[in-house]
């Protein structure tokens, strides 16, 4: 009793802090839960059906197998890394190294950055919509790659700004300034140092980019549509094109057995596509830390 | 000088050149020329690049506008107003208001979507909040680095799975246990008065505004969560030493120090999480149930903007003369409309706190 007299509710301050304590873990339990249950949930459905005629089959309307399907994500991934990859990262490099503050302590390219802003926090729907409106009809393109191509890097352009802006804001300056004391011109030292030194940094924020592009279902369904046909190359007038998230998404609810199969196949792939890409651009971040730490300032 | 190399074996004997001036093949000559000129390419490039955003918005908005004007125009006020919507008889007459065709008794009246839109958000958001703030508190404070990091990844791969996945799950898995084990819980005792009135029977199968609600929280955790734990890694730890010192708790320091740090960082997050949450697309059109009426009760069944344009959009080709496409197209100018502000506060709390963008997702 002495004890708390000398500090009052110093019993009631010590279970504030411990319940405290339980709730912050209960708090990452609440999130580590449903996260791994959605991903057991995944495989559990998946793997007893599993057959590796699923890779090499296209869909036959429900049936058959995915093969058209990833063909098709994998060329979307392909079109989004060379179509927004080289846009974003060129704004990135704008944003961090050409564009110059109006004012000392504002941030640089005031109206273009904030319309990169505004563009990331688009409804990936309306951006659909659109695409579906103006270049599957408006331009009478159908349903095919290259709509499908355009939204969907109108999408993740803003975030592959952004990374590479904060990947080429972590280069410190003395590089640049060392660059510059060697007499290299802006341009070379930008390629030879800058970007070099940068280059991680983009490359997990393009791998990451292209995990957020695959997920997509909304901004496909009405400028790609579906087909059972193997993709091709061509950019317009298709009878639409194949992609993953198509088959969760309409798959599931269809009649028979093989249909619902098919649907957690397509996710299960999609999910290790989506880990290989998170777990690569993971190891590159450790690296090139352990690289720097290494280096020491 | 090792452009002269090619020159040197082919010409021994010819009259010695001025080393100032090697021959250079055509080649050559042009990509000296680019890399004298490389400078200027970064420059055009960056340029190009740099208003491709401008030019992308540009585009959606003006479809936007110019496929909804008659829309707009036709439905007035009581599209935000009204609580009807139907598409009309397709076989029915055509009827002409203000120049524009639609079908006879066609009454697109959103608010009903509008409200399911900001009811699931806010549950998404009640949820999100909390639970993202304790987990950025558990990896940040007192946690060693190696459990941390596979952790903080953890939360990282919740960001990356496919919406559609999620959404399934949500559907055919955390759904109907809910409505089987959980919601009777709640919706058995709660009393029949005005505002609690809202939480009782029936619980129908799971497909409805509260599983949608939970799953679009769960989708911006990530968002709010890594924010949250990167602002709280850069609050200095003197000032939260020299609390412990003084004899304070953990929770003491939390809301007394910590919080205070970076307050209206987590408000920015927050928003910004809200606006993923609203515009969510297909795992609220997986579990929402896509019926356009208020939601009975918690439990029953809703949609949003996002979910009604990507349901609809399909059947509103039947319509002849073009006006439920039209509709959908007013119907995303609200959506982007609430969207850009919402981002836009967001982006203007969190870059007054100085801090940086967020970590993950683009929305």
């Amino acid at each position: 009793m002495a004890d708390t007299q000398s500090m009052p509710g110093s019993r009631r301050r010590t279970v504030a802090g411990i319940a405290f304590r339980i709730c912050t873990y209960a708090a990452l339990a609440l999130i580590m839960g449903p996260a791994l249950w959605i991903l057991l949930g995944v495989v559990v459905r998946a793997v007893p059906h599993w057959q590796w005629s699923v890779l090499t089959n296209p869909t036959k309307g429900t049936t058959g197998g995915l093969e058209n399907a990833i063909l098709g994500t994998l060329i979307l991934m392909g079109g989004v890394l060379i179509l927004a990859g080289s846009i974003g990262v060129m704004a990135g490099i704008h944003l961090a190294e050409l564009a110059k503050p109006r004012r000392s302590g504002k941030q640089s390219g005031g109206f273009l950055r904030t319309c990169s802003d505004v563009l990331s926090g688009f409804p990936s729907i309306v951006l659909g919509y659109c695409g579906y409106v103006a270049l599957v009809v408006g331009l009478h393109w159908g349903f095919s790659l290259l709509p499908a191509l355009i939204i969907l890097s109108i999408m993740v352009i803003p975030y592959i700004a952004k990374s590479t802006e904060s990947a080429l804001r972590q280069v410190p300056d003395n590089y640049r300034e060392g660059a510059a004391a060697l007499g290299m011109s802006m341009g070379y030292s930008m390629r030879k140092v800058v970007l070099k030194t940068a280059l991680p940094g983009i490359v997990t924020g393009l791998l990451i980019a292209l995990a957020i592009a695959i997920g997509e279902t909304a901004p496909l369904i009405y400028t790609a549509n579906f087909t059972d046909a193997i993709p091709s190359l061509r950019l317009i007038h298709t009878e639409g094109f194949p992609y993953l998230t198509y088959a969760v998404y309409t798959f599931y609810n269809q009649p028979g057995a093989q249909a619902h199969n098919l649907a957690y196949d397509a996710a299960l792939l999609l999910v290790i596509i989506v880990l290989v890409l998170l777990i690569v651009s993971r190891i590159m971040v450790a690296r090139t830390q352990r690289y720097s730490e290494s280096r020491g300032r | 000088m090792a452009v002269t190399s090619g020159a040197a074996g082919e010409s021994p004997v010819a009259p010695v050149k001025s080393p100032t001036e090697p021959r250079l093949s055509r080649l050559r000559r042009f990509t000296n020329g680019a890399r004298s000129h490389e400078e200027t390419l970064w420059r055009i490039g960056g340029r190009v690049g740099v208003l491709m955003p401008l030019a992308a918005l540009v585009f959606a908005l003006t479809v936007l506008i110019i496929k909804a004007y008659p829309a707009i125009r036709v439905n007035g006020f009581n599209f935000l107003t009204g609580t009807e919507w139907t598409d009309g008889s397709s076989y029915g007459a055509t009827v002409h208001t203000d120049g524009v065709a639609h079908p006879m008794g066609s009454s697109f009246g959103a608010l009903p979507i509008i409200v399911g839109t900001l009811q699931s958000s806010a549950i998404a958001l009640i949820v999100a909040v909390p639970i993202s703030i304790g987990a950025a508190f558990a990896l940040t404070e007192r946690m060693p680095t190696w459990i941390s990091r596979p952790l903080g990844f953890f939360i990282e791969i919740l960001a990356g799975i496919p919406s559609v996945v999620i959404g399934l799950w949500g559907l055919l898995t955390l759904g109907p246990i809910l409505a089987r084990d959980v919601y009777p819980i709640v919706a058995n005792r709660m009393p029949d008065v005005p505002v609690l009135r809202f939480f009782r029977n029936p619980t129908g199968t799971g497909e409805g505004l509260l599983t949608a609600g939970l799953v679009l929280g769960l989708m911006i955790i990530p968002i709010i969560a890594s924010t949250t734990r990167d602002l709280f890694d850069q609050v200095p730890p003197l000032p939260k030493e020299g609390a412990s010192a003084l004899g304070m708790t953990d929770w003491e320091v939390a809301h007394k120090i910590t919080l205070p740090w970076v307050r209206s960082g987590i408000i920015g997050a927050t928003v910004l999480g809200l606006g993923r949450a609203l515009g969510e697309t297909v795992a609220v059109a997986l579990i929402g149930g896509s019926i356009i009426h208020f939601a009975p009760n918690i439990f029953g069944s809703m949609t949003t903007i996002a979910a009604t344009i990507l349901t609809q959009l399909d059947g509103a080709q039947t319509d002849g003369t073009g006006f439920a496409v039209a509709t959908l197209a007013e119907l995303g100018l609200v959506l982007a409309a609430i969207s850009v502000l919402v981002n836009l506060l967001a982006r203007t709390i969190i870059r007054r706190t100085g801090s940086l963008g967020p970590s993950v997702g683009p929305n």
